[in-house]
């Protein structure tokens, strides 16, 4: 089996861009990972490609070949989707391919437009997530169905808003430097509390944004890397993915995660480590409520004790273990196919130590990149470690 | 989109409708919802219609202020009910602030803006 590292990372800004194509977005992002690469476009065996609201927001099927396009490729390309995961399993496809042999160059990438819809259509069109026949028609929305998650976890297990507003004030503070994320503004615990709800217990500020934007990343088998001379000192090492059910309602907890469970179980178990061997992590923060889960779910911590991790300064980027110092998805911003390749760009740069926030991590040399889709009824899961 | 019977599901809306609500239960006890072939938990392809309780408990539950536009103008109040055998996620028909964790509901049905039915929840003393 081919070792999987990665040669070459880009994204274009993460912002507000109503009137940018989806083509345009990935061309940017293809353009830098092809450039920091150094690998010739003419290399690249094929596209794995994210994406989940573009047959609504630009009424594109059939991205595939679209965006092969726009990358100067003509190479087997495949447009995969998983609601807010379809950027992580994109990857988790050019991972495989590369580690059967069927590919040595793997182009995977992956792009959300947003905001040239209004947000009642972009709430509709993140609602196709949800169960359509009992969940959506019902009036769940997509913060909604994170407020139900989030209710059941404060009755559980006890807390407060204020420890959930810690995570957004933790998210923002790390994005202050990152020019990528949509928002380089500090907030506060009472700005988190008092903005308008969404969905009870959950505010505007305890949600991400709406974000346009494109990730790229240029996958290599190390019998590549080596006979072209490419400098990919990230290796993938483990991989893994998870299944729940699609709705809430069908499952034994609303305050566990066994899609995430199982894919970090699975990726730990390729790469043959514990998750004491993790040192950083971007985790899928869509709202204040799921980064917690996401760390029970990673075993990092034990189910009901992630509240506090934020406000402790456990997950800060002077704390023990580091989680989403790009920002995340609640500050960063959150293109939804793009999303889950993101991490892998900024995990990329914090261990290569050309990030913004690569000090806060000098010494790492483990990586977590947890993307999930829906209430997680998919999660994804990759292990990055330094080999150099 | 047509307005095309989604078969199973709307059988089951029709039950509810008329206090005869139902789910499915394969032979080792998994309840579960239609449309279904299998039991989603152990795969057994021998499902029978059991009577839905009466009642549920509310799980969890939240009013949504930034809703679609099948909602547009409305706050909707949506909870996860169990039922026993199988929970259900329903619109709160009654006022927003009777609600909390452990409330008793009954199954309902009702219509959205947009002309979809749906499951929704009633107090069993309002019925």
């Amino acid at each position: 089996m081919q070792s999987v590292r990665i040669a070459g990372v880009g994204s274009t800004a993460f912002g507000v861009y109503p009137g940018r194509t989806g083509r345009d977005l990935f061309a940017e992002a293809v353009r830098v990972a092809i450039a920091d690469s150094g690998v010739p476009r003419t290399d690249i065996d094929r596209l794995c490609y994210g994406n989940f609201v573009g047959t609504v927001a630009e009424r594109q099927g059939h991205q595939g070949p679209l965006m092969a396009e726009a990358a100067g490729m003509n190479g087997p390309a495949t447009r995969y989707e998983s609601a807010c995961a379809s950027g992580g399993v994109a990857l988790r496809g050019g991972v495989e391919a590369v580690r059967a042999g069927t590919a040595d160059v793997v182009l995977v990438g992956g792009m959300e437009r947003m905001n040239n819809l209004s947000t009642d259509q972009v709430t509709a069109g993140l609602a196709m997530a949800a169960d359509d026949l009992y969940e959506r028609r019902a009036g769940v929305t997509f913060p909604g169905a994170y407020a139900l998650m989030a209710r059941a976890y404060l009755d559980e297990f006890g807390g407060s808003r204020e420890d959930l507003a810690a995570v957004a004030v933790k998210n923002h503070d790390h994005a202050l430097d990152n020019d990528y994320a949509q928002f380089q503004q500090e907030i506060t615990v009472t700005d988190v509390i008092d903005a308008p709800t969404v969905a009870d217990p959950l505010g505007l500020y305890d949600a991400c944004p709406l974000t346009d934007g494109a990730s790229a990343v240029v996958l290599v088998s190390e019998r590549y890397a080596e006979r072209h001379n490419v400098n990919a000192p990230i290796a993938i090492a483990g991989s893994g993915q998870g299944t729940d059910t699609l709705a809430l309602q069908d499952r034994s907890s609303f305050v566990r995660t066994p899609a995430t469970e199982r894919a970090a179980s699975d990726a730990y178990a390729d790469a043959d480590i514990t998750p004491d061997a993790v040192d950083l992590l971007e985790v899928h923060d869509c709202f204040t409520i799921a980064e917690v889960l996401a760390l029970e779910g990673l075993g990092l911590y034990d189910t009901g004790t992630a509240l506090t991790a934020a406000a402790e300064g456990e997950t800060t980027a002077d704390g023990e273990l580091p989680v989403n110092l790009s920002g995340g998805l609640k500050a960063k911003g959150h293109p939804v196919g793009a999303t889950g390749v993101s991490q892998v760009v900024e995990l990329s740069k914090l261990l290569r130590g050309d990030h913004v926030n690569s000090d806060a991590v000098d010494d790492a040399s483990v990586a977590v990149a947890h993307n999930a889709g829906g209430t997680v009824a998919s999660a994804v899961v990759h292990v990055l470690e330094v080999t150099q | 989109m047509t307005n095309s019977k989604n078969a199973g599901y709307d059988d089951l809306l029709d039950a509810v409708d008329a206090d005869r609500g139902y789910y499915l239960e394969c032979e080792s006890g998994h309840g579960s919802l239609p449309p279904r072939r299998v039991c989603p938990k152990c795969g057994s392809t021998h499902l029978v219609e059991k009577p839905l309780p009466d009642t549920g408990t509310v799980s969890t539950y939240t009013e949504i202020q930034v809703t679609t536009a099948e909602f547009a103008g409305e706050t909707p109040v949506v909870a996860i009910a169990d039922f026993g055998p199988v929970q259900l996620t329903g619109r709160v028909l009654a006022e927003g602030n009777d609600i909390a964790l452990g409330v008793r509901v009954s199954p309902t049905v009702t219509t959205s803006q947009a002309g979809e039915r749906h499951l929704a929840f009633d107090y069993p003393t309002r019925r």
